[in-house]
């Protein structure tokens, strides 16, 4: 699958360790060492607590779908082919929410609340965008 | 009692023509609602000692406020140009009142204009507004805006058992009132099944939940209340204000079913002294329909969750308790982009004048308008009034 004119994510050195991460199969957060609450995306200071005592940690990768929706109409040329897709917000076990997409799944039977896991998708030689996948009970 | 409540007025309010407007550039509707506006409160640009506008995206300056004083040679002591998405129309009235209130300046005019339409490409227009998501985190994953949006409604619908028929009644009645504003740019009467077995776009939402895509200006004009009675209509008195903030990306809010509007609401009601209740009629942003839904709830319409119920009785129709987006709202009447809600700060001026014809809400003394910007991002309401005392 063509990923080369998709709307690349471009790394800095805010966010290097998380995409670096991707590429090792590694979904990788931040942890507070100061007040132990996780957050996501990557700051130089904890969100709650304003810490910088910042760690890096690997999620477990896991979590539920908090929303969703089954775009129809794709953005632009580059993700036409995927369409329908689905994008939702997912809810990690450790906390913090990021929107992916939920991919290996049956768009029609879609449901909030879904457990997911993290699946890692090969865009470029750099890049590789971590997706969340149903976990089958 | 707040030192800001009633200080300022609107004196002067106008539009463009709207919809598709191809004859026109974006430059050219910014001045022409400025001229429009200057006649309604009939005065003359030389009388401006403030300007305020919003960048266009088809026709963007650097400075685009400096670039449209010096298109018409104005000099005024109180100038920039803002952006916050659709509030920043409702946001930057605010600011203006305090520069007035406080001495910086006596006539602000606030003249907002795009040509979404005609003067971009439907790639580059959607490209432009998509571009509101986290370009890491985000935009990688290929949303568009009514993807954005449908997160918010599809969550609420999971919530609150929400129907799409709900959100449809929203579009239905917002028609029904732009088919009594002949300026509107979708006029042709709309039913549920209509919305609902329109083409999907991002589920929930179907083509006639998303907003239109147009071009036009808009522009009002502000001065002391002092001042005001020296104007030619009767003046719209600012009673209170408020802002809520909340997140930039809507992966990051902090609940996707209440906003921010929740706090925006509670500081204009606190400095207006006023509640919901005295609200005769309200004109909420309504980029999608659950927009408005939300909106509802969060500003003290209905209880939280009650949104769909309170939409499918008829309360926000004309003639219902709470007549919403007279004028045809976003939904049908125009939606340029960033200048959005301003055409909603006209139309309440507009029925606060008891002009309105048709649609004229009865007896209209009080009302409320709310913008959001973002992905339910920043919100700021305004409560306006015929009185200020």
């Amino acid at each position: 699958m063509a990923h080369a004119d998709k709307n690349l994510p471009r790394s800095t050195p805010e966010t290097k360790v998380f995409w670096e991460g991707c590429r090792e199969g590694e979904l990788r957060i931040q942890r507070c060492a100061d007040c132990g609450e996780h957050q996501f995306y990557p700051r130089i200071i904890c969100s709650h607590c304003t810490s910088d005592q910042i760690e890096w940690v690997v999620s477990k990768g896991q979590g539920e779908l908090i929303s969703y929706t089954v775009v129809r109409r794709a953005v632009s040329d580059a993700y036409a082919a995927e369409v329908p897709y689905v994008i939702g917000i997912i809810q990690l076990a450790e906390g913090p929410t990021m929107m992916s997409s939920l991919v290996d799944c049956d768009c029609e039977n879609v449901t909030v609340g879904t457990k997911v896991e993290v699946v890692f998708e090969n865009w470029t030689e750099e890049i590789s965008v971590p997706k969340f996948r149903p976990v089958n009970p | 009692m707040h030192p800001m409540r009633g200080k300022v007025a609107i004196v002067g309010a106008a539009d463009t023509e709207v919809g598709i407007v191809p004859d026109l550039s974006a430059t050219q509707l910014c001045i022409d609602a400025a001229l429009r506006a200057l006649k309604d409160a009939g005065t003359s640009k030389d009388q401006v000692d403030g300007l305020i506008t919003c960048n266009s995206m088809a026709e963007p300056y650097m400075y685009h406020a400096e670039a449209m004083a010096e298109y018409l040679q104005i000099f005024p002591s109180y100038c920039m140009s803002v952006g916050a998405g659709g509030g920043t129309t409702f946001s930057i009235l605010h600011h203006a009142a305090s520069a007035i209130a406080t001495g910086v300046c006596d006539t602000v005019l606030i003249s907002m204009a795009d040509s979404m339409r005609s003067g971009l490409t439907r790639d580059q227009a959607m490209a432009m507004q998509s571009s509101t998501g986290h370009t890491q985190f985000e935009i990688p994953y290929g949303p568009t805006v009514p993807a954005f949006y449908a997160l918010i409604a599809q969550a609420h619908m999971a919530r609150y058992g929400t129907t799409a028929e709900q959100f449809a009644a929203i579009a239905v009645s917002t028609r029904t009132h732009a088919s009594l504003n002949p300026t509107a740019q979708k006029r042709d009467l709309i039913t549920v099944e209509d919305v609902v077995n329109s083409r999907l776009i991002a589920d929930p939402l179907h083509l006639l939940d998303c907003s239109l895509v147009s071009d036009g200006g808009s522009a009002v004009i502000l001065t002391s209340a002092e001042r005001a009675a020296d104007f030619p209509h009767s003046p719209v008195y600012l009673l209170g204000f408020g802002e809520g903030h909340g997140h930039e990306h809507i992966s990051q809010a902090q609940s996707l079913t209440t906003s921010t509007a929740v706090e925006a609401g509670q500081r204009a009601y606190e400095m207006a002294g006023l509640g919901p209740k005295d609200m005769d009629f309200a004109q909420l942003y309504d980029c999608f329909t659950p927009t408005v839904l939300v909106e509802l709830e969060d500003l003290g319409f209905c209880e939280k969750g009650e949104g769909g119920p309170y939409v499918e009785s008829g309360a926000i129709e004309l003639g219902g308790a709470l007549p919403v987006n007279t004028h045809g709202g976003l939904l049908s009447h125009c939606h340029p982009g960033n200048p959005g809600s301003m055409f909603a700060l006209t139309e309440t001026v507009t029925q606060l004048r008891h002009q309105a014809g048709e649609r004229q809400v009865k007896n209209a003394e009080v009302a409320l308008v709310h913008a959001q910007g973002g992905i339910m991002s920043s919100h700021t309401t305004l409560i306006l009034s015929t009185e200020n005392s």
